[in-house]
């Protein structure tokens, strides 16, 4: 009606209306004459005056938040609004490395996925890489230079540092640079280059967890300090001690690809097999087909035992050992079967161990066939001693300056309080750190690095392998990269970037062939983030046999092992909130670390978890009973306890530095006897799992290798039965272009958590803080349940993610009173957030409990001071996502922003979506390619394919929901027991 | 006219009409006592302490309460579910008995009603409170809208909760309101301040007392009764769905609707019980409330008792014969035995156990039993609810997911809050409503007296 009458007024003057509507619009009935007049009052003139003045009092009273957008005057190049870009570059923190793209919006970086085009990471990436770029905007940075803990300029430090330096050259007084192992090539040129300018000048590398051992061990067989380049991929057995090469040892992602593609049971039909022997439960350790938990103290004798039965079955010589506690004469016979496709690794940093585990890869001809002495990993390069006897020195007043980078050892470095002590008989220390950490706060001047992702770099972490960093953004603070700096020290006038594009131009154009001109080779390396050298394998150096020698196992005492944890690492990213409230991969902690006690220990001393032990009548810690470990050992992870670290990270856990003990020149992390008293207290510990039992249902169905090549649904053999018990009186649901999908090899999976942490950086997930967690409030749309089973003292450990299964008969979705999660065409279950009023149905019938609440606002509350409580933290949010408020539920939803992105794309090109167009972020990140996602409509799909798997399951399948997730069976390559 | 022979005499003492009339109306007259007031302020102390946690769940948010990913609903629906049926008593009471002309009812319906109408808006309280955004509760009422526009989903039992609840209350407020148009124009009647006199006259429609009038009164409430009674079958009926209709084990059971309609009105009949024993004492009313109906309500009691108890022993077997593992585990391992074992026993006793109690007759005749049985009752029916909704929510199907669950104090005072509430609601309608339906004890006063 009403539009029709606007219609007719328009035309009003040509056509005769109908007598309603020539009457006039406003009736005049009931007016004052004066008002018909079209007069006002005095009364009405002070109505309205009334009525203007409050009205604009209250409107201006209520303060409307001033937001600015202006818009590009000069739009820079390559930049839409809303399109993302993507730059490769290189993630190396002093510890992990990873070839990266990073995913910029409008100018920002705010996600970070793997470089498929590296060899080395082949496009995975861990949890910790995941999360580095939150850093970035971390508000906890250092935010411009120091001088004795004030504020100052750079000008200032430019003018004063050279001239001190300058002196102490001259008086030949020590210039320390005392840094992490560094993986750049031309950073390291840089660092020949400083000593040319300054001759006293001195580089130490320093690794809070050092591989000094194996550097050690391969001087004394091979007579070249390296670590070598591991090759899981080509061996069909491994055995590993105390060596956590899926979690934490030296090159996880490398390691983990090699690993997965020999077990993921699909494209292959071999299975390489892992025996680990191990003094706590890792996560190498809990994927093992076979798991020996072993005193650390044993490690030696066990590796010596182990070598001598293959050297009297090769002929070579034997050394004197005494009987090992532990039957391996199985795993011997095994590894002799297995010549030249067998991998010892040993994680223990001692070189003893190191030079036997040598002995016997060599005895089993390895080098050359999974372990390349001529590719090494360059990520750890760090002599025990060397460190050592720079605080000595210091201490002696021997150094005149002390540059610090990338390290931190008044936090990391077992006799911090010495290092800190000798920090103060040195003249001049410099200190780059990117927080004002623990020895940062001892710096006469502190020059803040700027993040990885504003400056530009480049690493070669194995050799002949290069990749290159560059700059995402232009710095946030007043930051200066350390190369920048030592650039002007050094009275250079050239930036990094020119200097590190000399070095490749001179280095590295000449070793290739493709490209004619610099500017193409340099374009080219540039935007793929990488340029790889083909390298051969080649003749391994000569080996020298050393005198191999064992000390017998302890039998008493408590031996305590020290660990780094998959989230935290050594205890750099600590300021991070997204990696403190990862829960670990098996205990499924966050927030702290915790003193491991195996069951029958915590059985005869009446420990629960959470009660507060004290350790050597030192530090008191929390217990966790962890099962898995062997009696009268215990674990705690290093890496926590930091004091400045940051906002977030001060005073998370405890710093178990401390206990690491020097012998024979190389730090242990382990020790021989701990003291334990119980002090009656108890300390929350905030854990996302309270059960770890499967109470004998089939939740993740498994099977033995054997089985499996007998019969390919072994185990799974229910699957066959409940499809066909899917009747319904309802019409089948009919999915008419794309039916997504997504499948999980639970033999691929190693639970490493990447996924949680790509998950939430690209979903806005929310941190929570330790209190809410505790109360299984996490706001992860993708977990990890880990399930224990058999034996409590050595279990068999199963990994499953889960994540919102997108049922195609969701229980979720005809609960909701408000329509707030409907079902998609394309099978997918969404959520309208701006629908849900809260009624929390859905969370109650969901089986896999995957949908979360927001119990209270999660972003701009002071009560949750984590990133998104700031501008600067808010910066990482994916634009693409909606941040829910509170009182909302959200889930999973298949990254519903990438497919409509990748349509869109698609559309714009006028092409169908093809296979493999479309990623999740949990999928891109995963290193063990265990995830796969497509078109279930699409018969050529891999995720066709592997519901078509008889391995194929889906979770709860019995309940009838008839999930889009599929999962793949569990195999293990044990021996199957008659 | 039928004349009640198994019942024998209602209404002892030998009243008149005028008698009967200074009776009821007693409480309303007289100078309010001392008592009142104190219990009215504790009363209000307890509201306000629930309106602080009520204002803290708003302004802060669920994440107040003890609940978490797993256990969704807590506190928040086991009080609603409880107060819902306590709010089954009234209506049930009322308009089983009326249709089966049961005219001993007459004595008590009046009160029975007032606590169903008080115990509905309690429960109303909890649903509309644990929304994670109350102030969108709209959003649940399907009408031609802006945003759309968008309906409601017409499948989800939650809808249906809205539905079913909002008409219960609405039928048996009016049914209880039109029931006391004769009483109020009594009490407008004996009024003596004017402004009393207005307001009851007001209350009352200018009810005379014309033949028709009394007609058409009789044929409303016949009519009103016949239309609620499925609703009071219903109501529980849904709210049992909000469970039923889910998959979780332990709630996902056919037998819930009778179960739950049965239940509600065992913890309605509990509470009027309750009430109606301190109300006698009080007020005097042994002559109008006798033994014999507490007797009778008592019998029903254990009656009622006993479904309960096939109703527990039916799932517990249903569960053991469907051999899945999740409802075998909730209600042999987490019911039976386990964690929640507590409530699941208490349940037991309170429910199937203490009212067996009422086979001796000598407990039956003794009123302070009969007050504590009662009281166990609905201690028993609040903790059917608890067991129903913690332990299935908090074992379920994913070990990795189970969460234990315990509720904060802002759970504990809006409970409270509610608690209060209902004891407002109950001062103020013995204050100001004459307590049992005079017009109607007068009707049944002849053929009950001892001639």
């Amino acid at each position: 009606m009403k539009k029709n009458r606007n219609d007719h007024q328009m035309s009003k003057d040509k056509i005769k209306l109908p007598k309603h509507y020539r009457e006039p619009e406003f009736s005049v009935d009931g007016l004052s004459d004066e008002e018909k007049a079209g007069k006002s009052s005095r009364r009405d003139f002070l109505k309205m005056l009334g009525f203007t003045v409050g009205y604009a009092t209250l409107a201006s009273s209520c303060e409307m938040p001033v937001r600015k957008a202006i818009p590009f005057l000069n739009k820079p190049e390559q930049m839409t609004p809303g399109e993302a870009n993507f730059y490769a570059s290189t993630f190396f923190d002093g510890n992990d490395y990873c070839s990266l793209l990073v995913k910029t919006r409008e100018g920002r970086p705010i996600k970070i996925e793997g470089n498929r085009l590296s060899s080395v990471t082949k496009g995975g990436t861990t949890a910790r890489v995941q999360a580095s770029v939150l850093n970035l905007y971390d508000t906890s940075r250092l935010q411009h230079p120091l001088k004795n803990g004030e504020k100052t300029a750079w000008e200032e430090i430019d003018k004063k540092v050279p001239t001190q330096l300058n002196d102490l050259a001259s008086e030949g007084k020590e210039i320390t640079l005392l840094t992490s192992s560094l993986i750049s090539p031309s950073t390291r040129q840089l660092i020949i280059d400083f000593k040319d300018k300054y001759p006293s000048a001195n580089w130490v590398k320093y690794d809070p967890v050092s591989a000094s051992a194996i550097l050690e061990a391969n001087r004394i067989s091979f007579g070249t300090a390296v670590v070598p380049a591991y090759q899981f991929e080509n061996a069909d057995l491994i055995v590993g001690f105390n060596a956590d090469f899926l979690g934490t040892w030296l090159s996880t992602v490398e390691y983990i690809k090699g690993y997965a593609k020999r077990r993921n049971l699909i494209d292959e039909k071999t299975m390489s097999r892992h025996h680990q022997f191990e003094s706590m439960m890792s996560l190498t350790g809990s994927n093992a087909d076979e798991r020996y938990p072993i005193r650390p103290s044993e490690e030696q004798n066990l590796l010596l035992n182990l070598y001598n039965e293959i050297a009297e079955a090769t002929g070579a010589d034997i050394h004197p050992a005494s009987p090992a506690k532990q039957n391996i004469s199985g795993i011997a016979k095994e590894l002799l079967n297995h010549k030249g496709k067998s991998l010892i690794v040993c994680g223990t940093n001692d070189t003893n161990n190191q030079l036997i585990v040598n002995a016997i890869n060599y005895l089993l001809g390895n080098y050359g066939k999974t372990i390349d002495l001529n590719t090494p990993l360059y990520t750890r390069q760090a002599i025990d001693k060397e460190m050592d006897e720079l605080v000595k020195r210091m201490n002696n007043g021997q150094v005149g300056a002390l540059l610090v980078y990338q390290a931190n050892p008044a936090y990391d470095y077992y006799d911090a309080e010495k290092f800190a002590e000798g920090t103060k008989k040195v003249g001049l220390t410099v200190s780059f750190a990117d927080y004002h950490d623990e020895t940062a706060q001892h710096a006469t001047y502190v020059c803040p690095d700027s993040n990885y992702l504003e400056s530009w770099n480049d690493a070669e972490p194995k050799a002949g392998h290069y990749s290159l960093g560059q700059p995402t953004i232009p710095k946030l603070f007043d930051t200066r990269q350390m190369q920048d700096s030592l650039l002007k020290w050094m009275d250079r006038e050239e930036e990094y970037f020119s200097y590190i594009r000399k070095y490749w131009e001179k280095e590295l154009f000449p070793r290739q062939e493709k490209h004619l001109v610099f500017e193409s080779f340099w374009n080219k390396s540039l935007h793929d983030g990488v340029f790889e050298i083909k390298t051969e394998t080649g003749e391994q150096p000569e080996f020298n046999a050393s005198p191999l020698k064992a000390k017998n196992p302890q039998e008493n005492g408590i031996e305590l092992l020290l660990y780094e944890s998959v989230a935290m690492g050594s205890g750099k990213f600590s300021n991070n909130p997204w990696l403190q409230e990862l829960p670990d991969p098996l205990t499924k902690i966050t927030w702290d670390n915790y003193l491991s006690v195996s069951p029958s220990y915590a059985r005869k001393h009446k420990l629960k978890n959470e009660d507060l032990v004290r350790m050597n009548g030192k530090i008191e810690l929390p217990v966790f009973i962890q099962p898995g470990i062997p009696e009268n050992v215990m674990a705690i992870a290093l890496g926590y306890g930091r004091q400045n670290a940051g906002k977030v990270g001060n005073g998370v856990g405890k710093n178990l530095y401390a206990f690491v003990e020097k012998e024979n020149g190389t730090r242990r992390y382990h020790l021989d006897e701990v003291e334990i008293e119980k002090t009656g207290g108890t300390y929350p510990l905030a854990s996302s799992q309270a059960y770890y039992e499967q109470e004998g249902r089939d939740i993740v169905r498994e099977t033995t290798f054997d089985k499996w090549k007998k019969k390919p649904n072994s185990g799974n053999e229910i699957h066959e039965k409940i499809e066909k018990l899917h009747v319904t009186l309802y019409d089948k649901a009919e999915f008419p272009n794309f039916h997504w999908g997504l499948a999980i090899n639970l033999n691929s999976c190693i639970g490493c958590s990447a996924c949680e942490i790509a998950c939430q950086a690209e979903n806005n997930v929310a941190v929570i803080g330790k209190e809410e967690v505790r109360k299984r409030r996490i706001m992860h749309w993708i977990r990890i349940d880990s399930y224990y089973s058999e034996d409590e003292e050595n279990p068999q450990v199963y990994h499953q993610p889960v994540m919102c299964q997108q049922c195609d008969n969701a229980p979720c979705e005809n609960v909701c009173p408000v329509a707030a999660t409907p079902h998609s065409n394309e099978g997918l279950n969404m959520m309208a957030y701006n629908r849900c009023i809260g009624t929390r149905y859905c969370m109650n019938n969901c089986p896999y409990r995957v949908r979360r609440f927001n119990w209270f606002e999660y972003v701009n509350n002071k009560k949750f001071p984590y990133n998104m409580e700031s501008e600067l933290g808010q910066m990482v949010l994916n634009p693409d996502v909606t941040v829910r408020s509170r009182g909302v539920v959200e889930k999973c939803t298949f990254c519903s922003q990438r497919i409509q992105h990748k349509k869109l794309a698609a559309k714009k090109e006028g092409r169908q979506l093809k296979e493999g167009d479309i990623k999740m972020a949990c999928q891109e990140a995963c290193p063990a390619d265990a995830i796969v996602f497509g078109n279930l409509n699409n018969k050529d799909s891999e995720v066709y394919k592997a519901f078509k798997n008889p391995r194929n399951y889906h979770l709860l399948e019995q309940l009838h929901t008839l999930p889009s997730v599929g999962y793949l069976t569990r195999v293990r390559n044990k021996e199957t027991k008659t | 006219m039928y004349k009640t022979k198994v019942r024998g005499v209602l209404i002892e003492g030998n009243k008149t009409h005028g008698q009967i009339t200074a009776d009821v109306m007693r409480p309303m007259e007289q100078k309010t006592p001392k008592w009142w007031f104190a219990t009215m302020g504790l009363a209000t102390l307890g509201m306000l302490a629930g309106m602080y946690a009520i204002v803290n769940t708003v302004v802060f948010g669920i994440g107040t309460w003890g609940l978490n990913n797993s256990v969704a609903w807590g506190w928040g629906i086991i009080n609603f579910v409880w107060w819902i049926g306590i709010g089954h008593a009234g209506t049930a009471f009322s308009i089983f008995l009326l249709i089966l002309r049961q005219r001993w009812r007459t004595s008590i319906n009046r009160a029975a009603e007032a606590m169903t109408v008080v115990a509905v808006i309690c429960a109303g309280l909890f649903p509309l409170l644990h929304m994670g955004r109350i102030w969108l509760a709209f959003f649940i009422f399907p009408y031609p809208n802006t945003r759309g526009p968008l309906w409601v989903n017409f499948n989800s039992p939650l809808f249906w909760d809205v539905v079913a609840i909002s008409t219960y209350f609405m039928a048996s407020a009016t049914f209880w309101y039109i029931g006391m148009i004769p009483d109020l124009a009594t009490v407008r009647d004996r009024a003596k301040s004017k402004v009393k006199r207005a307001i009851y006259g007001f209350l009352s429609f200018g009810w005379v007392g014309r033949a028709k009038s009394w007609l058409r009164f009789e044929t409303a409430a016949l009519i009103l009764g016949g239309l609620t009674a499925p609703l009071v079958i219903a109501v529980h009926s849904i709210v049992s769905m909000d469970f039923a209709t889910s998959v979780m084990a332990g709630w996902h059971t056919t037998v819930f609707p009778p179960y739950f309609v049965v239940g509600a009105i065992f913890s309605g009949f509990a509470m009027v019980l309750t009430l109606m024993i301190i109300i006698r004492k009080v007020f005097k009313y042994q002559d109008y409330v006798t033994r014999g109906h507490l007797d009778a309500i008592a019998r029903i009691l254990t009656f009622i008792s006993l479904i309960m108890g096939t109703a527990y022993a039916t799932e517990i077997f249903v569960a053991w014969y469907s051999a899945m593992e999740g409802e075998i585990y909730t209600f042999f391992h987490n019911r039976i035995a386990g964690d929640y074992t507590g409530a699941f026993w208490t349940m037991v006793t309170c429910n199937v156990v203490f009212p067996q109690l009422f086979w001796f007759r000598r407990i039956r005749k003794n009123l302070t039993m009969v007050f504590i049985i009662s009281i166990i009752i609905n201690i028993g029916m609040w903790f059917e609810r608890y067991v129903i909704i913690i332990t299935s929510l908090t074992k379920d199907y994913l070990p990795a997911n189970w969460a234990h669950y315990s509720p904060t104090l802002t759970e504990v005072l809006i409970f409270v809050g509610t608690l209060s509430i209902f004891l407002i609601g109950v001062l103020l309608f013995i204050r100001y409503i004459p307590m049992m339906a005079m017009s109607e004890l007068k009707g049944i006063l002849k053929e009950t007296r001892k001639d």
